[in-house]
């Protein structure tokens, strides 16, 4: 089963959420975490995984032989995002523009094209505590690209098989996010009472809606701003799986890199609850 | 010699438009015998790569020299390999694609020798 944490706005404690259900989730099962918040992954601040395998990740590009190429232009006429140009008799290739799909080389008659990898960052995992085997990607500083990093992320096999995936989101409603939520059973919005929070969560619930994907939501920070999220999640049928109120000791520990659980255990319960809730959710 | 000017409109004496990738159309005259036709920039909405496409199809069109208001690196790589001459007209927004021309001939308007600007696309590779 694969849970993904997402919000729209940054912030909203999409990794303390997550990474508290990791911890709640793995007294009973094996637990893959992802953290494909590859611009700046920090779950495992909270997890404290053993980072012992680092591969290099990205897309293939193509790389064109002069001597076989006939400059038919058939790469260029295929290519959707201009990323290969035919220019009389030089064709010429724009790495930062190409998204890796291999068209260029399928339709090239004369096989001039080979494929080399473009690295955009690492995928680094290990273990982390317990049953929970970790994942984070990272990009390297200056790639516009993270869906490719993130692609590579979810392919990740760790060696024992695991009963449940966690999947912390890049904030935002772009490309990454969508990538992230791609395929996974349930997807759980964490977001604060606030006018922003509530803007962005409506953001990602759209793309939710046209995954067709289970959806529930964690309001973070209750108390603060107004009842603006939960009229609209009744208003859309969307649950409010659980609280978790503004209180200074969290931020405290959140801030000192202190899991949730450990800083107010009293929240093990809740997590355990929503956990079974999602998981009659997603089997029913 | 065939001269491409990018213009908003769809005649020579519509203005020029100082957006290279993003123009809605190139006005690409012939100065010896003044005929000019106009074309679609089909990299008008492009999600990136505009400049790229731009210049191909001016290239495809056989200009040989193209008035813009800026060429950002992967247009002026494009251009370049075609051997398509690039001139700027920036601040000149307010005119009409035969002004420019007129200024091209009387020589006022510098050629480009580099990229304008960095690219949109994180550029930092």
């Amino acid at each position: 089963m694969e849970i993904v944490v997402a919000s729209g706005k940054g912030g909203t404690g999409k990794t303390t959420v997550a990474t508290s259900l990791a911890m709640v989730a793995s007294e009973q099962n094996t637990i893959r975490f992802l953290d494909c918040d590859v611009e700046a992954p920090n779950a495992r601040l909270f997890l404290d995984p053993e980072l012992d395998t680092v591969k290099e990740v990205g897309i293939l590009i193509p790389n064109v032989d002069d001597d076989t190429c006939t400059y038919c232009g058939k790469c260029a006429e295929v290519c959707q995002f201009h990323a290969i140009a035919v220019i009389g008799k030089k064709t010429l290739v724009f790495p930062e523009l190409c998204h890796g799909c291999g068209s260029c080389t399928l339709v090239c008659p004369e096989n001039a094209i080979t494929e080399e990898l473009d690295v955009m960052g690492v995928l680094e995992s290990g273990n982390a505590i317990k049953n929970i085997d970790f994942a984070q990607g990272v990009m390297n500083i200056g790639e516009p690209m993270a869906v490719p990093i993130i692609r590579e992320l979810k392919r990740w096999a760790p060696a024992k098989a695991s009963a449940i995936e966690i999947r912390d989101s890049p904030p935002g409603a772009s490309c990454p996010v969508v990538e992230t939520i791609r395929g996974a059973d349930f997807a759980l919005l964490v977001t604060e009472p606030t006018p922003f929070g509530l803007h962005d969560l409506k953001q990602v619930v759209e793309i939710t809606k046209e995954f067709e994907m289970p959806t529930g939501v964690v309001i973070n920070r209750d108390g603060i701003g107004n009842n603006a999220v939960e009229a609209y999640c009744e208003e859309v049928g969307i649950p409010i799986m659980m609280r978790i109120p503004m209180e200074r000791r969290i931020a405290e520990a959140i801030a000192s890199g202190k899991p949730l659980l450990k800083a107010a255990p009293e929240y093990q319960k809740d997590f355990e609850n929503m956990l079974g809730n999602i998981i009659t959710e997603v089997g029913a | 010699m065939k001269i491409a000017i990018s213009i908003s409109g769809n005649t020579i004496n519509d203005p020029f438009d100082p957006r290279f990738g993003r123009t809605s159309t190139f006005c690409i005259i012939d100065t010896e015998s003044e005929e000019w036709e106009t074309y679609e920039n089909p990299a008008f909405s492009a999600s990136g790569g505009a400049g790229v496409q731009a210049s191909q199809i001016i290239a495809e069109k056989g200009a040989e020299a193209i008035i813009s208001g800026a060429f950002g690196p992967k247009a002026f790589d494009t251009l370049s390999a075609a051997k398509i001459e690039m001139y700027t007209a920036s601040g000149n927004e307010g005119f009409a694609a035969q002004d420019v021309l007129e200024m091209f001939k009387n020589g006022q308007l510098p050629k480009t020798e580099s990229a304008s600007h960095g690219g949109h696309h994180g550029g930092g590779r």
